[in-house]
């Protein structure tokens, strides 16, 4: 979706600003919301696209408002709520309603070592041969999506080179939207500055950006 | 403040063990703050408590390994083996994920890791201008920054105003590389070893590769130096 967050290029979000000696959480519920977004993930209802999805679809005003675990913390309530594990009604009341689901496994202490030191990869075996290969000129499509994807909507339909073949990944587009993984090649492609942002940008830089095999087409 | 917020914050305030009296005169106190999150985030993970979906105990363990276990201290020992070990340099290049998990750095949101070097002639800047992909095993959870939309808009479009900004000038003939982190693959900043280092331990140069460095926003500067171009 052409939303707020896809944020590559804007203008006016102000300076930087740094913290110094910043914290992990800047306050207990952060840390709360970071962990019950990941314990909350282990069920398998939903998955890392669906997940991201769930905060790029706040309302843009609300996006720039809300501080990052506040859209963690949205996020997660909305797909709590999508997959029926939890009412709004029952978050409003604090108390489960009659009958509500209780039976999902979850997330152990003695489980929490092992699911941070694997992860869940997102590589994939068996996928479709590979479209293009390393040196090839292409060009990223020109699409705008309603629903989830990774292509920036800076690079769309700008030129790049293949720069490598990272091998076959889950496909956010249809993961996101439980249409399945749909696995295939991922690249980094290489897109020269000037391309991207015109004569304002230095001859010399380049933005590389991992684009999925149904992002491109052979330029 | 409409009945279905007084009814949510009595219920948080009941489930946060204090009355409810007093979790309306908190309420009351920020009133212009649309809802607040931590009350929010209390009721949460009460209800979920309550249903049985969630250990709250494994909420500590996931807190206490980003606070404590996970962070930018495993990817400087990362760094400064590579600046000792030509050997595991290459490896580290060639494989960064296995190379990584050699000295016991692995998983969540590491899964897929890649490394690129900066040289005199090179600088690598990373960002996730979509969301806020950062490599955890080895940099732990990213600094509010880095997730923050002034460096998400800009690191793309004017890399070189943005290293200016952190106090990085480059000259015109770097070449400036930015990595836009859209997939799963996670980016690691090899700094270039700074000159005089050539007498310190590998844990010594460990000690002064900062977070920013391995980000692409800094380079690595003796003590006493500043960490400029």
């Amino acid at each position: 979706m052409n939303g707020i967050h896809d944020m590559g290029g804007m203008h006016g979000m102000g300076p930087i600003e740094r913290e110094k000696n910043e914290p992990v959480f800047h306050a207990r519920w952060e840390a709360r919301v970071y962990a019950l977004n990941r314990a909350t993930g282990m069920w398998g209802k939903w998955n890392l696209d669906a997940s991201r999805h769930s905060r790029e679809v706040i309302a843009p005003a609300e996006y720039l408002r809300m501080s990052y675990y506040e859209k963690w913390l949205e996020g997660t309530i909305t797909l709590l709520v999508q997959t029926g594990m939890i009412t709004r009604a029952e978050l409003e009341s604090g108390k489960p309603a009659q009958g509500s689901v209780k039976a999902t496994p979850r997330l152990t202490p003695a489980m929490v070592p092992q699911l941070v030191s694997r992860g869940i990869p997102a590589i994939r075996e068996g996928a479709a041969p590979p479209r293009f290969q390393a040196g090839q000129r292409v060009r990223a499509r020109n699409m705008h999506p309603v629903g989830h994807t990774r292509l920036p909507r800076y690079a769309r339909g700008k030129f790049g080179v293949i720069e490598r073949d990272h091998g076959a990944y889950v496909f956010p587009d249809t993961n996101a939207a439980f249409q399945g993984e749909k696995p295939q090649h991922v690249y980094s492609v290489r897109f020269a500055a000037r391309e991207l942002w015109g004569e304002q940008a230095s001859a010399r830089d380049s933005i590389y950006i991992d684009m999925w095999d149904d992002y491109l087409e052979h330029a | 403040m409409d009945m279905s917020r007084r009814g949510f914050i009595a219920a948080a305030g009941a489930a946060a063990g204090g009355d409810s009296a007093h979790a309306e005169e908190h309420a009351h106190a920020h009133q212009a703050v649309p809802s607040d999150p931590a009350l929010r985030t209390k009721a949460l993970e009460s209800l979920l408590v309550e249903k049985g979906l969630v250990d709250p105990k494994a909420l500590d363990a996931l807190i206490d390994t980003f606070e404590h276990k996970v962070g930018p201290r495993n990817g400087a020992r990362v760094v400064a083996r590579a600046w000792v070990d030509p050997a595991y340099k290459q490896r580290l290049m060639t494989n960064a994920s296995a190379a990584i998990a050699e000295l016991g750095y692995s998983g969540l949101q590491g899964e897929h890791m890649l490394v690129i070097e900066n040289t005199p002639k090179v600088h690598n800047l990373v960002v996730c201008t979509l969301c806020s992909c950062y490599p955890w095993p080895v940099l732990g959870l990213p600094p509010v920054w880095y997730k923050s939309a002034p460096y998400r808009s800009r690191a793309v479009i004017d890399p070189r105003g943005v290293l200016r900004e952190f106090g990085l000038d480059l000259a015109d003939d770097v070449e400036v590389r930015v990595w836009d982190s859209t997939a799963e693959l996670r980016y690691l900043v090899l700094p270039e070893r700074p000159a005089g280092s050539e007498k310190l331990t590998e844990e010594q140069l460990a000690t002064l590769v900062t977070r920013d460095a391995m980000v692409g926003v800094a380079k690595v500067a003796l003590p006493g130096e500043g960490a400029r171009a």
